[in-house]
C-alpha cells in the first residue's frame, strides 16, 4: 500500500467515526471534553455552530453518530453522545453573547426562505450575518416547522424549541408567518436575489382505497396532521380505542399521544415483523415502556363500521419471507383474520412530497416522482436562484440531515450572490495540536473508563401520563453526564506516526491494549490485513501505513478499535508516535461563525 | 504517565484451549523506560504462555535485581511471583521446585544479576539439571543502578558515556553449554517470530533451559559503538532458523528439500522442524555447537536460533529419585507409614 496521506482532512476526519457520520459533522469528541470540563456554554457552542439547535437535537435527533461510535465496537453500547449534547443545553450559561452580534451591515441582497422548518432556519442563521435581507415565510404562527407541529412536547418542550427558534430569528429575520406561500411565481416577482424552499414534506399517505374508509372519515386521522391538531390545540381528545397503523417515528409518537389525550387501549399495528419496524429502537422501547402493545404482521383490510359508527379494523395475518437478497415478501400465513376494536385510527404510514404551489410552467424541472431535480452537492434547482433542503430536497429525513442542508444551501447561495461557482465547496477549517504536556502527560485525559452508558432517568408516568406536554427524559444530572462523557475514547486525538523517528523496538506493538499496530513486510490492503496483530476484518476502517522503514519494513495501523488512549506514544522512547488533537469545522456560508475554543 | 492499562482488549481476542484471554497472561503497565527491549520480552512471554495454554495458577514466576528482575511485575499477574534479592533466583526456584514439581517455573535475571553476582548460583542450577526456563534479559549494562558495564558487555564496546570496556565478555550461551543445559538459545527482543517459539520450547523441555536474549537498554546502552544495540544487534544478528512448532496430532508434512531442514524429536512426543541457513547444523550435536558458536563469534555476529539441544535430559528430580507428589499434598499417611513399615526399614540394616 502507499503511505497513506495524513495530509488530506478527510483521513482523520474519518477516524473520528462520530462526527464523521453526523450530517453536519458535529465535532462530537470537542464538545463532550468541554462537558466533562464543566464548559458547558463553550460546548453548546461548538455544537450550535454546528447544528443550530443544540436543546433539540439533545432530545430527539435520530442521532446517526450512536452506531458509528467506536466505543460500540469495542465495548457492549456506544457513547450516549445525543443525551450529553442535552447536558450542554441544560447547563449553560449565558450564550446569546458568544453568537454573532447585530446589527449586520447589509449587503444589499434578499432572499426569501419559503417554510420555517430547521433547513430555512439554518439558511437564516448562516446568511443574516452576512448582511443578508432574509424574508422567512411560513403557514404556521411561530417558527420551527415540524419541530413544532409533529414533535410532541412529551419529548420536546416548546420552550426549548422556541429559545432555539429565537436565537435564529433575533439575529434579525423577517419573519412572515401565518403566510402560506401559493405561488413560487408570485415570490419570484418580489426581486429576491436567491430563494430557498424548506416546505418539508407535509402530506402523510392515506389508505384511501381500503374498503369501509369513507363511511368512518370522521374517525379516521392522518397521523401527522392530527399531531399537527394537538399540538396546535385543534383538538385535545381522542376516543378510549385507537388503533395505530404504521411501525415508524410518527407511529410512536401516535400512539404516545393518544394515551395522553384520552386513549385507554391504545395498539400499534404493523404490517411487517416488529424486528423490521423502521422506527428508533429507543422510540419503540419507550412506548412498550408504556404499556402500548404492538401488533406484527398484520395487513388492514377493512374499517369496520355499525350503523355509521367505527367500530374497528380488519387485518390478515401474512408471514414475511425473505429471499436470498434479504428481500422481504409478505404472504397470507392462512390464518383467520384478525379483528382489532378502535374509536379512532391513526394512519402514520409514511410522508410525501407535494409542491401544488409551484407552477409548472417556470421551468424549475420536477423528476417523475414530482421531486425537484437537484445538485446534490449545491441543492441549486434548475432555475439556478432556487435552493431546496430538508425534507423537500430529496424527501423525509430528520432534523439534522435539514440543518446540514442548510448549510450547504446557505454556501451555494452567498457563492451566487457573489457571481462565483457553485462547485468550488469551501475546504473545511481544519487544526492538528500535539497533545503533549511534558514527558508521558497529556493535554487531553486519556484514561479510558470502564462504566457501562448510563441510562437517562425517566419521569414518573403516574405524571407523563396525564399530561402530555410533561417531558418524560429528565436527562443526565451533571454528575452522570460528566461519568458519560468520561467513556468517550476521545477519536480526535490522533495517533500520528512519524517514520524517521522509528527505531523499530516494538514498545508501541507490546503496550497497545487492542493490537492494533503491527510492523511487517508492505504488500496489497487484503494481503496486509492478513498479516496483523489481530483480526482486521472491518473494511470500513482504514489502515495507516507508513513509508519504508530502516529494516525494509512498514509500520501498519488498523485504525479500527484504536482506544486513543495514547500508550503507543506514551511508550515509545522517541516520539515517533504523538497523540495529536485533530479538529474538523465544516466550512459555513461567508466563514463568518468559526468559534474555536 | 498511564498507570492504568485499559481493560478493554480487542472484540475478537480468542480464547485458548483453557479459556484465557490473551489479556488474562498480561500484568501491570510498565514502569521501564519507553523501549526497553525488556518490554518485548515481557510480551513475548505473554504470548508464548497464552498460546501454550498454560493455566496461570500454575505457573511460578522468579527474579532477582535488576529492570530485567522487575519485568514479572509486568506478565502473569494470575502467576505465583517471587522477586528474591540479587542474583539469588537460582536458589529460591530450586527450593520451590523441589517442594512443589507440579509447578511450572519461570526464572527471569539480567546480565548483571546472572553474570557478576548471581554467577555462583547460576552454575550451579544449570549443573542440577533444575526443571525451569532461565530467560537472561541481556543489554549488557546493570541498567538499574545507570547503565555501568556489566560482565556479558564485549570487549571495545562503547558506553553512553564514551569509555570503552577493556575486559572481554562472558559469553553466557558458552558457559551454559559447557555446564551441560539441555536447552541452550539465543534470541533478540526486536525478533519476536523467533523468541516466542523458543520461550514455548524452553518452557515444554523437561530440564534446565537457557535462552539468553539480547535486550537493548534504551537509555544506557543504544549508542553508536555499543554492540547491545538495535542498530548493532539487527546487523550482526546471525540466525538459526527455527520453524513454527508441530504439534503431533496435526499431521502436517513440512515440505523441504531434504537436506535443508532437520526434524527433532521433542520429549512430549512433539516435533521441531529446523532449517538451517548453512549446511551441517545440528542443534542436537554439542560439538557443532560449539564450533557454531565459536565461528560466530570470530565473525563478529551474534548468533541467534536454538543452539543445543539434547534429546534426552534428567532433571533434578529424577536424578535424586524424588517423591512424585509435591510436599504441600503429602498427607500424615504418607509421612508417618507406621509400625509396619518402620520394621521394615529396621530389617534392612539387620
Ligand atoms: C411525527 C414526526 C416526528 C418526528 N420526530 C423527529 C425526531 O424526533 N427527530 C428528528 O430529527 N426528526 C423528526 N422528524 C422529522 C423532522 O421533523 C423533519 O425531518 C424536519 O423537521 C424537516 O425539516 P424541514 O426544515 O425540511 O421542514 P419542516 O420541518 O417540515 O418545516 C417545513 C415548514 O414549512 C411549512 N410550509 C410547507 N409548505 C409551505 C408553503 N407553501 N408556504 C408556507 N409554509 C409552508 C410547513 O407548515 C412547515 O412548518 C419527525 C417527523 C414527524 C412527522
Ligand atoms: C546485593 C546487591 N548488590 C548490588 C545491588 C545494586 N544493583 C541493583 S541492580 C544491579 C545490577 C542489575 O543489572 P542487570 O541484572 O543486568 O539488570 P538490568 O537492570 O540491566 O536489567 C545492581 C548491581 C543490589 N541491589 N543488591
Ligand atoms: S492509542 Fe496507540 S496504544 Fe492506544 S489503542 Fe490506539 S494504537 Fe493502541
Ligand atoms: S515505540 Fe516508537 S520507536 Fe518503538 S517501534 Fe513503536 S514507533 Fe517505533
Ligand atoms: S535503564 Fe535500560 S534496562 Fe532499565 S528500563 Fe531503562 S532501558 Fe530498560
Ligand atoms: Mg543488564
Amino acid at each position: 500500500m502507499k503511505p497513506t496521506n495524513i495530509d488530506d482532512p478527510e483521513y482523520f476526519h474519518k477516524v473520528v467515526d462520530c462526527q464523521y457520520a453526523c450530517p453536519a459533522h458535529t465535532p462530537v469528541p470537542e464538545y463532550i471534553r468541554l462537558i466533562a470540563a464543566e464548559r458547558y456554554s463553550d460546548a453548546y457552542m461548538v455544537n450550535w455552530e454546528s447544528n443550530v439547535f443544540p436543546g433539540v437535537l439533545g432530545r430527539t435527533c435520530d442521532r446517526p453518530c450512536e452506531p458509528a461510535c467506536r466505543r460500540g465496537r469495542v465495548d457492549e453500547e456506544p457513547v450516549a453522545i445525543c443525551r450529553l449534547k442535552r447536558v450542554a443545553a441544560d447547563n449553560k450559561g449565558d450564550v446569546r453573547s458568544q453568537m454573532p452580534q447585530g446589527p449586520f451591515p447589509a449587503n444589499g441582497k434578499k432572499i426569501a426562505l419559503i417554510g420555517g422548518g430547521p433547513a430555512s432556519l439554518t439558511v437564516a442563521r448562516d446568511l443574516v450575518p452576512l448582511g443578508y435581507e432574509v424574508h422567512l415565510y411560513c403557514e404556521q404562527k411561530s417558527g420551527g416547522g415540524m419541530m413544532r407541529s409533529q414533535i410532541p412536547s412529551f419529548r420536546l418542550p416548546e420552550s426549548v424549541l422556541n429559545e432555539e427558534v429565537d436565537y435564529v430569528l433575533d439575529l434579525g429575520v423577517h419573519t412572515h408567518f401565518n403566510t402560506y406561500v401559493s405561488s413560487l411565481r408570485d415570490i419570484r416577482s418580489k426581486g429576491y436575489d436567491a430563494i430557498f424552499v424548506g416546505t418539508g414534506a407535509p402530506r402523510g399517505k392515506d389508505l384511501s382505497m381500503l374498503p369501509g374508509r369513507d363511511e368512518a372519515r370522521d374517525h379516521i386521522h392522518i397521523g401527522i396532521e392530527w399531531l399537527a391538531s394537538i399540538a396546535f390545540e385543534h383538538t385535545n381528545k381522542i376516543g378510549e380505542k385507537v388503533i395505530v397503523l404504521g411501525g415508524g417515528n410518527t407511529a410512536m409518537d401516535c400512539c404516545r399521544t393518544s394515551l395522553r389525550v384520552g386513549g385507554k387501549s391504545v395498539n400499534v399495528v404493523v404490517r411487517s415483523p416488529i424486528k423490521d419496524m423502521k422506527a428508533s429502537p429507543w422510540e419503540i422501547e419507550d412506548a412498550i415502556h408504556e404499556g402500548i402493545p404492538i401488533h406484527e404482521n398484520l395487513v388492514p383490510k377493512a374499517f369496520i363500521s355499525e350503523n355509521g359508527k367505527l367500530r374497528g379494523m380488519t387485518f390478515e395475518k401474512v408471514k414475511a419471507i425473505y429471499d436470498e437478497n434479504g428481500k422481504r415478501s409478505l404472504l397470507p400465513s392462512g390464518e383467520p383474520e384478525v379483528f382489532i376494536e378502535a374509536d379512532d385510527v391513526l394512519i402514520a404510514i409514511g410522508q410525501e412530497n407535494s409542491f401544488p404551489w409551484i407552477e409548472r410552467d417556470l421551468g424549475l424541472e420536477f423528476d417523475k416522482w414530482e421531486m425537484p431535480v437537484l445538485d446534490p452537492v449545491t441543492f441549486q434547482s434548475s432555475l439556478s436562484n432556487v435552493f431546496f433542503g430538508g425534507d423537500s430536497a430529496f424527501g423525509p429525513k430528520n432534523v439534522i440531515t435539514a440543518v446540514a442542508h442548510g448549510h450547504q444551501a446557505a454556501i451555494s447561495i452567498d457563492l451566487y450572490c457573489n457571481d462565483q461557482s457553485l462547485k468550488e465547496r469551501p475546504s473545511p477549517y481544519t487544526n492538528l495540536v500535539s497533545q503533549k504536556m511534558g514527558i508521558h502527560e497529556w493535554i487531553y485525559d486519556n484514561t479510558i473508563a470502564n462504566d457501562d452508558r448510563f441510562k437517562v432517568p425517566h419521569a414518573d408516568q403516574s405524571i407523563t401520563l396525564k399530561d402530555r406536554k410533561k417531558e418524560v427524559e429528565l436527562g443526565f444530572d451533571s454528575n452522570t453526564g460528566f461519568k458519560e462523557a468520561q467513556r468517550c475514547l476521545n477519536c480526535d486525538v490522533q495517533t500520528v506516526f512519524v517514520e524517521d523517528r522509528c527505531i523499530e523496538c516494538d514498545a508501541c506493538v507490546d503496550i497497545c491494549p487492542t493490537s492494533c499496530i503491527t510492523f511487517t513486510q508492505n504488500g496489497e490492503e487484503t494481503d496486509l490485513r492478513t498479516r496483523l496483530s489481530a483480526p482486521s476484518n472491518n473494511l470500513s476502517q482504514d489502515l495507516y501505513v507508513s513509508d519504508t522503514l530502516k529494516t525494509s519494513r512498514v509500520m501498519v495501523k488498523d485504525e479500527d478499535v484504536c482506544l486513543h488512549c495514547g500508550l503507543c506514544a506514551e511508550r515509545c522512547p522517541t516520539t515517533a508516535w504523538d497523540m495529536q488533537q485533530f479538529l474538523y469545522q465544516v466550512t459555513k456560508a461567508g466563514n463568518t461563525c468559526q468559534i474555536i475554543t | 504517565m498511564s498507570y492504568i492499562k485499559p481493560l478493554i482488549h480487542h472484540p475478537l481476542s480468542k480464547q485458548n484451549s483453557v479459556g484465557y484471554l490473551k489479556s488474562d497472561y498480561e500484568g501491570v503497565i510498565s514502569t521501564l523506560c519507553a523501549g526497553c527491549g525488556h518490554d518485548s520480552i515481557s510480551s513475548a512471554i505473554v504470548q508464548a504462555c497464552y498460546e501454550l495454554s498454560i493455566e496461570p495458577h500454575l505457573l511460578a514466576k522468579l527474579s532477582g535485581i535488576g529492570c530485567s528482575s522487575k519485568t514479572p511485575a509486568y506478565f502473569l499477574s494470575n502467576s505465583h511471583g517471587f522477586n528474591s534479592v540479587h542474583g539469588r533466583m537460582p536458589s529460591v526456584a530450586t527450593g520451590a521446585n523441589l517442594a512443589n514439581r507440579d509447578l511450572i517455573y519461570l526464572g527471569v535475571s539480567g546480565d548483571g544479576d546472572t553474570a557478576s553476582i548471581g554467577m555462583g548460583q547460576f552454575t550451579h542450577v544449570i549443573r542440577r539439571n533444575l526443571n525451569m526456563t532461565y530467560i537472561v534479559m541481556n543489554n549488557g549494562c546493570y541498567g538499574l543502578t545507570k547503565g555501568q558495564d556489566s560482565a556479558t558487555a564485549d570487549e571495545g564496546s562503547k558506553s553512553k558515556s564514551g569509555s570503552v570496556n577493556r575486559f572481554a565478555a562472558i559469553d553466557l550461551v558458552g558457559l551454559a553449554l559447557e555446564l551441560g543445559a539441555g536447552f541452550v538459545a539465543r534470541s533478540f527482543s526486536g525478533d519476536k517470530s523467533q523468541l516466542i517459539p523458543l520461550i514455548k520450547r524452553a518452557i515444554q523441555h523437561p530440564g534446565f533451559s537457557f535462552i539468553d536474549v539480547i535486550s537493548p537498554c534504551v537509555t544506557f546502552n543504544n549508542n553508536v559503538g555499543s554492540t547491545k544495540s538495535y542498530d548493532y544487534v539487527r546487523e550482526h544478528n546471525e540466525v538459526i532458523k527455527i520453524s513454527d512448532f508441530v504439534p503431533e496430532k496435526d499431521e502436517i508434512k513440512v515440505e523441504y528439500d531434504e537436506g535443508t531442514s532437520k526434524k527433532v524429536k521433542l520429549h512430549d512426543g512433539s516435533d521441531l522442524e529446523l532449517s538451517k541457513i548453512s549446511s551441517g547444523y545440528d542443534p542436537g550435536d554439542m560439538k557443532t555447537a560449539l564450533l557454531r558458536l565459536q565461528e560466530s563469534r570470530v565473525n563478529n555476529q551474534i548468533l541467534t536460533g536454538l543452539i543445543y539441544l539434547e534429546s534426552d535430559s534428567q532433571d533434578l528430580h529424577s536424578m535424586l529419585d524424588t517423591v512424585k507428589t509435591p510436599l504441600n499434598k503429602l498427607r500424615e499417611a504418607d509421612l508417618i507409614p507406621g509400625k509396619k513399615e518402620l520394621e521394615e526399614i529396621n530389617k534392612s540394616f539387620a
